[in-house]
């Protein structure tokens, strides 16, 4: 068991003590999950209905219903670009389509390299600060393509880096 | 103007605890602690404060229906802030978070609650995680916990992270959210303020973030100063959130009442490159949408006056589309976020959405058939007050108010459509010309 390891320790007992039911900790202990694994993989499910005292297909259900937990693997950069409405008014769409050709994939795909994943999703909150995108739950505002060419570059250079 | 409720804007370190309290911070709360929990429901329902993530509903009021002889109580602050064109609630709590914290304790004094649950959609994770450590602050400070300033009354104060669903926004699935159980709406009555119906089955306040961090400044100066901001019936200063075709979006707290050209014009700087405005949607994406004429401008931002144009205030998230926009396209884009959000429950929202988007599709391809439009209408209006929260409604409204008030947007799409040759029958090109 992955999340029985002591690094988590901590956070699982956190959790739980913030709610008089147990089953309330199933979504603060999904995001444990999708950290040691890198999505709500099957085994993640699983301890975490172990610890939730709950039923694996409820727990799946629940991973299923929200849209930031990854029910596949991702890349090391999973990139949801806002084009709703407001976005779209200030040029999101153009934009995310000029990156997924920059990256060469299609929405929800994952470059060869691994490194990122790419898909829209639906309004973030940021509609002044359009384009915009959560790169791992972070916001990234005010965006052009030169600053993601460079931006993108940067990334690669540290993953060459690392290989080395 | 001095800021009530951004003002972050007037004091860049109002986040920092000390910096909060050396202005006026937490003062309220101890003034709070001094009265009645009646006293502190009254004060506030004086002041007219309604609810401000979209509903309107008075505050006082609804803190007025928690039984006071249960003996378990909670507050559950929304702040899952994700109406397309709002970010409001997000400025509030990046730039000064313990006014939200000081109005959510103050809540809880006033109906006596066990805890706070201040729920923040799922996209706010390094929001939260700070909010966190300023929950730490106030706990350090004595202002959270047990026995807080030896009142004999006891309250903690939790962060819950959503995961990405519009739906919890809406307070019956957002307590659903909080018990770890599908974010879906529960059918009512047992209302949430109503034992059976709240948090765990306890009575539940559940308000928007907005709506509490208005409640330390009217316990420090009293209703009536309260009700001198804004019109009789909207009380207050609101937090206008304006994107889309603007020179400066972004959000601007100004007293209700203004009007949107002042709004607009004024303020956030008009529509870029001297175009002219087209439409406002008022209420992000699921409030009616409504044609940018002088009548429509000089209309105050309150309550009452938007609904009298045919709109509704809701949370203000106001949205701006210039000349050149398609308001057929805004329909489509709006309905794919419905589309997306519908939780699944009713069956209405749920087919609904997905046969209004199909059919949309089919228009913004170039194929429009007269009928198509006629055919959406009928869908959304079969939607409407027949699901179990407001969703349903909601999805309707972009097909319903875009055909009724710019239909010719949808014709244009119709006749493109129709007088598009068909590749057989096309006659080649006169010679010579």
């Amino acid at each position: 068991m992955a999340l029985s390891d002591k690094k988590y320790a901590q956070r699982i007992e956190a959790a739980f003590a913030k709610y008089p039911d147990k089953r309330s900790a199933v979504m603060p202990l999904l995001y444990l999950a999708q950290e040691e694994y890198g999505w709500v993989s099957p085994e993640g499910i699983q301890e975490v209905a172990d610890l939730c005292d709950m039923d694996p297909t409820q727990v799946k259900s629940i991973a299923g219903f929200y849209t930031m937990y990854s029910e596949k693997p991702k890349g090391k950069y999973w990139l949801q670009v806002c084009t709703d409405l407001a976005c779209a008014l200030r040029g999101a769409d153009e934009f995310y389509e000029q990156l997924k050709a920059e990256l060469r994939v299609d929405d929800g795909g994952t470059t060869e390299d691994g490194l990122f994943t790419v898909e829209h999703v639906m309004c973030l909150a940021a509609c002044d600060k359009a384009p915009m995108l959560q790169c791992n739950f972070h916001f990234m505002e005010n965006l052009d393509m030169d600053k993601m060419r460079a931006w993108i570059a940067e990334k690669r250079a540290e993953a060459a880096k690392t290989k080395k | 103007m001095q800021h009530i409720l951004l003002r972050g804007r007037d004091i860049p370190d109002i986040w920092k605890f000390d910096v909060y309290v050396k202005n006026g911070g937490y003062e309220a709360f101890k003034k709070a602690l001094g009265m009645e929990p009646k006293a502190v429901i009254d004060e506030v329902k004086a002041s007219n404060l309604r609810g401000r993530g979209g509903a309107g509903f008075p505050t006082g009021l609804k803190w007025s229906f928690i039984p006071q002889s249960e003996p378990v109580k909670y507050v559950a602050v929304n702040a899952d802030e994700s109406e397309t064109g709002t970010f409001k609630d997000r400025e509030i709590m990046e730039t000064n978070p313990h006014q939200l914290i000081e109005g959510a304790l103050i809540c809880a004094w006033a109906i006596q609650a066990k805890a706070v649950y201040i729920y923040l959609r799922g996209e706010f994770w390094d929001l939260a995680h700070d909010l966190d450590k300023r929950i730490e602050e106030a706990r350090q400070a004595g202002f959270i916990g047990q026995n807080i300033q030896g009142t004999g009354w006891s309250c903690e104060v939790h962060t819950h992270l959503g995961a990405g669903a519009y739906i919890c926004g809406e307070e019956s699935a957002l307590l659903n959210s909080l018990e770890g159980k599908l974010g879906q709406p529960r059918v009512r009555p047992p209302f949430p303020a109503q034992k059976g119906g709240g948090l765990y089955g306890e009575p539940t306040v559940v308000n928007n973030v907005e709506t509490l961090t208005n409640v330390p400044w009217i316990i420090a100066n009293g209703a009536d100063a309260y009700k001198k901001i804004g019109t009789e019936q909207s009380a207050g200063p609101k937090i206008f959130c304006v994107s889309g075709h603007v020179v400066k979006p972004g959000n601007y707290e100004l007293p209700l009442g203004i009007t949107l050209r002042e709004l607009l014009y004024d303020h956030a700087g008009g529509v870029p490159d001297g175009k002219a405005m087209k439409a406002i949607l008022p209420s992000g994406g699921s409030g009616p949408i409504i044609p940018a004429t002088d009548a429509v401008l000089d209309t105050p931002l309150t309550y009452e006056d938007l609904g009298k144009i045919g709109s509704i205030l809701g949370s203000a998230s106001i949205i701006v589309m210039d000349e050149t926009v398609d308001i057929t396209w805004v329909a489509a884009k709006v309905t794919k976020f419905f589309k997306h959000e519908s939780c699944g429950k009713c069956t209405p929202c749920r087919e609904g959405t997905y046969w209004l988007d199909k059919v949309l599709d089919r228009i913004m391809a170039g194929q429009a058939r007269l009928s198509d439009i006629e055919l959406i209408d009928s869908i959304a209006k079969n939607m409407q007050g027949v699901t179990l929260c407001a969703l349903g409604d909601f999805a309707a409204n972009p097909i319903i108010y875009t055909i009724k008030n710019f239909r010719d947007d949808f014709m244009q799409h119709v006749q493109k459509a129709e007088n598009k040759p068909a590749p057989r029958t096309r006659q080649a090109a006169p010679a010579g010309d």
